[in-house]
């Protein structure tokens, strides 16, 4: 199947649309921002609901416990900042207030990924999916566009019932995926079949991965994409099958290949069915500034970087 | 006023009895709280023991976890939880975790704590819900929301992330109380890491001050009333208490920071607090 761009947009917006039409639907909805509201998806909340919104200032650590102690009293507190403070400069209230009180704070994590761009290393999250997917009670999402993010973030918001982090990016990106798609939290969308390889991807990088099984197919590689759209709980049924059913797994993620998708990938399926699992994402290493289509043709995340890698392993 | 002197007692036998059992937790803090818990729990607080989750009730965050002996045992002798269970403290299966835990849903504690500077946060967030709520819920008036600290927890910058953040809104039904005993583990808090003018620094970060002797009742209890009639601002009160009180041979000493009696030291401790 063929995926149509319906036209870039950024999955930061997705969210902010998620957050306001889960708000829209509960009263309960609260939200808490760290003076980048705008930047992080908050601001369609925060013009909407200006009496459920609270200006917490460039205090995260703040925010987190102050979002566990009104989850504690009965509302659904929604956190957004950068990816990197959120996961990393509040982390212990995360792990402590949140996630072993085991509430339901949604936490956003804006900038995910090397596509930031300009800005450089210090916001670029490469490393948040990995101390979140850690913390126990914590489910982990990064929708693969902005159709993708509404619904993820809407549902997070709604049906979810203890700590979850969904990560966005900031570039307009593909808008690919359907409105009335079936999409469920920890249940891994097939986007391509294929009997060859497969290749897991998440967030941006599903795009680049069906981009590049386009390409690979015309060299004869047949391509299976899946869309993990879900970190944590992991999908460990559609990997069973990929793994029986192709030859080599690929992970692809804007995110170290240390602890992400493509460590939890390895690690399900060294247990389930050994199979070579090759991990394409950012070496262990920062990222740079720079635009953010130069930054991922420079660490091999576009579509030919991943056709490269493919056709490097296959051989 | 007696009543509360033999509950204080009490409180502090549970609290002696349940660290020898155990072998292990914190003495000098959870000794030194258990006057303003007593206050809190027996002549202030809204809250009903049958009937923990009452929504109209108000709240105790205690941030400094370690001191959770001195929360539990306030709780049991309100009637929470039976009394007997005080020996289960830090025992394997548990609800008195060594720390408090939200996870085994002891009635009465209203979140986890132990990692410092977190709770004041947490109490914020549930003063700011209390105050959306208003009066629609229970009591008739915005529920309250008391968070005990430790002096030595002012040293964490996020307990002046939310210092900074209750002052701006407004949220008099949060009442902070640090437990001023003057001691952390590596010795004087001024020597560590000084703290001082700490009253002058909750005042310049917008909130209502008030200072007392923590051991002292009618003291307690006015300044709870005086934070209860404040209007657009938190209050902290800095209790001044001494570390260990209650039991003279081991008062103002931080070796009793995270130190426990013996079983045979239990016999002593328990006769020095009815002389």
């Amino acid at each position: 199947m063929n995926y149509i761009n319906k036209g870039n947009k950024p999955t930061k917006t997705g969210f902010g649309e998620g957050v306001l039409a889960a708000a829209q639907q509960d009263s309960r909805v609260v939200g808490l921002g760290a003076d980048i509201t705008n930047s992080v998806g908050m601001n369609f909340f925060a013009e909407a609901f200006p009496d459920r919104f609270f200006s917490m200032g460039i205090a995260e650590q703040d925010c987190v416990a102050t979002a566990a102690g009104l989850a504690l009293s009965g509302k659904i507190p929604v956190f957004s900042t950068y990816g990197v403070f959120a996961a990393h400069r509040a982390n212990d209230q995360i792990r402590i207030s949140v996630c072993y009180n085991n509430v339901h704070v949604v936490i956003g994590g804006a900038h995910a990924g090397i596509s930031v761009g300009p800005d450089g290393a210090t916001h670029q999250a490469l490393e948040d999916m990995a101390t979140m997917r850690v913390l126990p009670n914590m489910t982990v999402i990064s929708p693969c566009d902005a159709t993708q993010a509404k619904i993820a973030t809407e549902k997070a918001i709604l049906e979810c019932k203890g700590p979850v982090y969904v990560r966005f990016g900031r570039e307009a990106v593909p808008d690919f995926t359907a409105e009335n798609q079936e999409f469920e939290i920890g249940k891994a969308q097939l986007m391509r079949e294929g009997n060859d390889v497969t290749i897991v991807a998440t967030g941006h990088e599903v795009w680049e991965a069906l981009e590049a099984a386009n390409i690979l197919e015309q060299k004869g590689i047949s391509v299976r994409v899946i869309n993990m759209h879900t970190i944590k709980p992991l999908d460990g049924e559609i990997l069973m099958e990929a793994a029986s059913e192709t030859r080599m797994i690929f992970t692809v993620e804007e995110h170290q290949i240390i602890g992400g998708l493509g460590s939890a990938v390895a690690e399900y399926l060294s247990e389930n069915h050994p199979i070579k699992v090759v991990r394409i994402g950012m070496k262990d290493r920062f990222g740079e500034s720079g635009q953010a289509s130069e930054l991922m043709h420079k660490f091999g995340l576009d579509a030919e970087g991943i056709v490269n890698r493919v056709l490097r392993e296959w051989a | 006023m007696m009543d509360l002197q033999a509950k204080a007692k009490h409180i502090r036998e549970l609290i002696l009895t349940a660290l020898a059992e155990a072998g292990s937790g914190h003495t000098g803090g959870s000794l030194d709280l258990v006057d303003i818990f007593t206050v809190l729990y027996f002549n202030h607080l809204r809250h009903d023991p049958k009937h923990p989750d009452w929504e109209g009730r108000d709240r105790v965050v205690l941030s400094i976890g370690h001191t959770a002996p001195v929360l539990y045992a306030t709780l049991a002798a309100a009637g929470y939880f039976p009394e007997d269970e005080m020996l289960t403290l830090r025992k394997l299966g548990s609800r008195l975790q060594g720390h408090p835990s939200y996870e085994f849903r002891l009635p009465g504690l209203e979140t986890c704590s132990g990692s410092l500077g977190q709770g004041l946060g947490v109490a914020l967030g549930m003063a700011l819900a209390a105050k959306m709520d208003g009066t629609s819920v229970g009591s008739g008036t915005v529920n309250r929301v008391f968070c005990i600290m430790g002096d030595g927890e002012q040293q964490e910058g996020s307990v002046w992330e939310s210092a900074m953040a209750a002052a701006h809104h407004k949220l008099d039904n949060l009442c902070a109380i640090i437990d001023r005993n003057r001691l952390q583990i590596d010795g004087g808090t001024e020597k560590v890491m000084a703290i001082d003018p700490l009253r002058d620094k909750w005042a310049a970060f917008g909130w209502h001050t008030i200072e007392i002797d923590g051991h002292d009742f009618s003291q307690i209890k006015m300044a709870l009333e005086m934070a209860d009639n404040e209007k657009d601002k938190p209050t902290v009160i800095i209790a001044d208490t001494i570390m260990g009180k209650g039991v003279k041979s081991i008062e103002n000493n931080n070796q009793w920071h995270g130190k426990v009696p013996t079983k045979e030291q239990l016999k002593d401790f328990l006769h020095e607090l009815h002389q």
